[in-house]
């Protein structure tokens, strides 16, 4: 039996989450600019893209450079299920918008399973290319789809966001207090997660190589717990940026989708739990103010990241709190 | 699937000469790029995701010198050659500083290079499509018919141009002191080192010779296709495709993987024109769960 939640610290971080919630709800009544508002929530939705695939990063050591795929699953499962008529056949009304995000993180996950059980059998670089050629040709079939998915165009036409539980998606302030609670959530659990045994199973495949196959250790069954579980966060990530855009795009499968996390967890720092969510801040913050002043935000991105690679060598929470430790 | 149409096309004769010409220089001109990348590869142990960007400077170092001086040869050269200079400084002045760093660190040191890349070029000539640099005066005649199938000559040119680089590439490879110890360095270089090689000029070399064949290839391709920025991304895919398929850091593996993708994108585009990108993903996803190695790389 692997173990998957850990309590010691449970009542601690849960008051940690609860309150990060209730402070996000006061910034947005003391700072009335939606800009501010958009950028906190895209903070949570690619904070837990970043924060799901820094399982396999960080804690596994697996350089997974096809996450996105995951990401775009959810997303068209989302518009697809509420552009189809099961909505109005089974009268789902209020319940739909619940059952399209749960039915995303399912397609998603079982997704990863396929995915996963064939990709963790390689290792290194074999492994990153095998990612990264699955998502290309889930890519390719969503664009060979054009009755189902619009093709190259993206789904169009938009969906029905209809109200449930009293929350309704399409008031601005429903849509963020939403999100952001459903990430801290997921976040919340995550951390369980990692801090588990099976956490520290992970670490320890990480770090010791063919050893814990040698001591009985099932590392191949780990391996895919921790991909399916990465891919299902990403799904629902993925569902909820559908959600916010009201649509789901090609590009979301695309390559350099899944280079955005790979940044974000270089900005922030691999080895502190919530370093790619910092790393997804410095990433929104930086697109918002390049992208108001030049066109050329490749080129700062890629000299930002060129001092994070040469310069600091580690995420900035990493960096940050390699300084505390060694005071 | 327009298999009505693929069946018919394997039946006729100038359909199957045709495609198959095309999927030649499709898969010579790959090579070119791709061998590159496999051979950095296979002596730096670096994966070099700036490999395409170092394509698309190709093709604008041609263009330049193509509106500057008129002369195609020069300006193929020229481009390729200039690319070359553009590598070695990259090499020198970054890469070299993550050969022992993490695989996640190499990548993104990479990727920032094709993010600066993109949009510098953007900077220098502009946002827009610059047209092709145009077939030389030798080529402007009319194409070749063998039984009913329409082939360019400068697609033979091309076809005989990378011919011939292969060639050389092997002969340089198996037949010469650089190439033995350009080998030796793949396997060991640390035994290299200890009978006094200098093996920081071997890898620096390499990957010059890797960043003039990708810049070779985007210098010939400025004369097929329009210029922008951003062009190298979709040869930086097809080369790790062959890198993968062939077996990395194998050069006759990616010969042999560059002809397959290459006939894969000519005869794909008659069969089934939205999935031809599919098509290559899925014979690469195939390779890597039945051979992960590649066709012809060695199990480890």
């Amino acid at each position: 039996m692997i173990t998957f939640f850990k309590s010691d610290n449970f009542y601690r971080d849960a008051s940690f989450a609860f309150t990060t919630w209730i402070s996000l709800i006061c910034v947005y009544f003391l700072i009335p600019d939606p800009g501010i508002h958009d950028i906190i929530q895209k903070v949570f939705i690619l904070g837990l893209f970043a924060l799901s695939l820094n399982i396999l990063i960080g804690y596994l050591g697996l350089i997974a450079f096809g996450h996105a795929a995951f990401f775009a699953a959810g997303a068209y499962t989302l518009g697809l299920f509420l552009q189809s008529d099961l909505i109005i056949n089974y009268n789902l009304g209020p319940y739909s918008i619940p059952i399209a995000i749960l039915l995303s993180i399912l397609i998603s996950a079982l997704l990863a399973t396929i995915i996963g059980a064939i990709c963790i059998r390689l290792k290194d670089i074999y492994f990153s290319f095998l990612t990264l050629a699955f998502q290309m040709f889930i890519y390719s079939i969503i664009l060979a789809l054009v009755n189902i998915t619009g093709g190259d165009q993206g789904l169009m036409g938009g969906f029905p966001k209809p109200p449930f539980l009293g929350i309704d998606l399409g008031k601005p302030f429903d849509f963020y207090a939403f999100t952001i609670f459903i990430s801290i959530l997921v976040i919340l659990m995550l951390r369980q997660l990692i801090e588990s045994p099976f956490g520290y199973g992970l670490r320890m495949i990480r770090d010791n190589g063919e050893r814990p196959a040698a001591l009985g250790f099932n590392t191949q069954n780990h391996k895919l717990i921790a991909f399916i579980i990465a891919g299902a966060i990403a799904g629902l990530a993925g569902s909820l940026q559908a959600l916010l855009d009201v649509g789901a795009y090609p590009e979301w499968a695309f390559w350099s989708k899944s280079a955005e996390p790979l940044f974000m967890i270089l900005l922030g720092g691999m080895n502190t739990f919530l370093g790619p969510l910092m790393g997804a801040l410095i990433f929104e913050i930086l697109n918002d103010f390049v992208t108001a002043n030049t066109r050329y935000y490749g080129l700062v991105l890629g000299l930002v990241i060129l001092v994070f690679v040469l310069g600091f060598k580690r995420g900035l929470l990493d960096w940050l709190i390699m300084k505390i430790e060694r005071k | 699937m327009e298999l009505v149409s693929f069946l018919e096309c394997l039946t006729s004769a100038s359909c199957l000469i045709s495609q198959t010409a095309g999927g030649l220089k499709i898969g010579m001109l790959l090579f070119l790029v791709a061998s590159g990348l496999t051979l950095v590869f296979g002596v730096l142990g670096v994966i070099n995701f700036a490999h395409g960007a170092l394509y698309m400077l190709g093709a604008y170092f041609s263009w330049q010198v193509m509106n500057s001086t008129g002369h195609f040869g020069l300006s193929v050269l020229l481009g390729a050659l200039g690319v070359s200079v553009v590598g070695l400084l990259f090499e020198r002045g970054l890469l070299n500083k993550v050969y022992n760093a993490e695989l996640l660190i190499q990548i993104l040191l990479c990727y920032s290079i094709v993010l600066i890349l993109d949009d510098l070029v953007m900077i220098i000539w502009g946002d827009e499509f610059l047209s092709s640099i145009g077939v030389p005066e030798i080529f402007q005649i009319p194409p070749i018919f063998v039984l009913d199938a329409i082939i360019p000559p400068f697609h033979i040119a091309i076809i005989s141009i990378s011919l011939l680089l292969a060639l050389l590439l092997w002969f340089l490879m198996t037949k010469t002191r650089f190439g033995h110890l350009v080998r030796a360095a793949a396997v060991n270089p640390n035994m290299l080192e200890a009978l006094g090689i200098n093996t920081t000029i071997i890898r620096a070399s390499v990957f010059v010779l890797g960043s003039f064949l990708a810049g070779l290839g985007g210098a010939l391709a400025s004369s097929m296709g329009s210029i922008v920025s951003g062009m190298g991304n979709s040869i930086l895919i097809e080369s790790f495709i062959v890198t993968v398929i062939g077996g990395m850091g194998s050069i006759g593996g990616a010969f042999l993987a560059s002809l397959i993708i290459g006939m894969a994108r000519s005869f794909g585009a008659v069969a089934m024109p939205l999935f031809t990108d599919g098509l290559m993903f899925l014979i690469m996803v195939l390779v890597l769960i039945l051979r992960p190695q590649g066709l012809m790389g060695e199990k480890k």
